[in-house]
């Protein structure tokens, strides 16, 4: 009979164990969802050269802002905006924005003209896990300048699952 | 193609610096996710997006799937003249839409 308690017991432990290994599965699920392919620092960095090429890019002169902390990653707003007067021999030609770990490692590019007056764009991505966002422009100057954000994503984009 | 929305102040001053934004409804369908049965279910983004102040290009966008849907664009241009600004998306299917904005500026 004691024996017999012991074995339960251990079972039992045994059991719950792997019950609550379960449990927090399913708590965890819904925010991390289950992918095959997604980028990688790497491929951002390739993805980056493939614009840039063998130029040197250069910290600020462009501010990225995203929010530090997302709650949903399916939209999340950005805007970068570029110190530039834009005109026509000093403007941001483009402003390429790239991302560390969803399944591609581009996000938009966009492509202005002194006619823009001001150097700024704003749009909203997918997120789909925490990860650096990275925003280049290429000033007519042929030089790149650079901003980048860590963002804490809860609830990751589901771009592979419906 | 899809509902549109667009943001164009209807009068400028010549020189202000005005704020075209652009919303159009669309699911923006990654080529990443799997119906129920498992089976992938195909890309189809919007994947250009293009601004023009009275036929000149001002403002262009290269769109990838990690757009959100619904894909909304905010970006800026000088009140130049009177006329007309076109915004046009492309989908992966090669289909576009038009929307259009008069602007009188003074």
């Amino acid at each position: 009979m004691d024996e017999r308690n012991t074995i339960d017991d251990a079972t039992r432990r045994r059991f719950l164990a792997g019950a609550g290994a379960v449990a927090a599965g399913s708590v965890l699920a819904p925010l991390v969802c289950v992918r095959a392919a997604r980028a990688t620092p790497a491929s951002m960095a390739a993805a980056i050269r493939d614009v840039i090429g063998e130029a040197r890019v250069q910290e600020g002169r462009v501010k990225l802002d995203l929010p530090p902390i997302v709650e949903n990653g399916n939209t999340v707003s950005v805007t970068v905006s570029v110190e530039s007067p834009m005109t026509a021999t000093d403007h941001v030609k483009s402003i390429f924005l790239f991302n560390e770990k969803n399944p591609q490692p581009n996000i938009a590019n966009f492509h202005l003209t002194p006619r823009a007056g001001k150097a700024r764009v704003a749009t909203r991505i997918r997120l789909a896990d925490s990860q650096q966002v990275v925003a280049i422009a290429q000033l007519s100057d042929g030089s790149f300048w650079s901003a980048s954000v860590d963002v804490i994503v809860t609830i990751a984009a589901c771009v592979e699952n419906l | 193609m899809a509902r549109a929305l667009v943001n164009v102040p209807r009068n400028a001053r010549r020189g202000e610096v005005i704020e075209i934004k652009a919303l159009i409804s669309h699911p923006m369908e990654t080529g990443y996710r799997h119906d129920e049965n498992g089976q992938a279910i195909p890309r189809e983004i919007i994947n250009r997006f293009v601004c023009t102040y009275n036929g000149a290009e001002i403002f262009r966008a290269d769109l990838f799937p990690a757009i959100a849907a619904n894909p909304f664009l905010s970006f800026f241009t000088v009140a130049t003249e009177s006329g007309v600004i076109a915004l046009q998306w492309t989908g992966d299917d090669g289909q576009t839409q038009v929307e259009m904005a008069n602007i009188t500026v003074e």
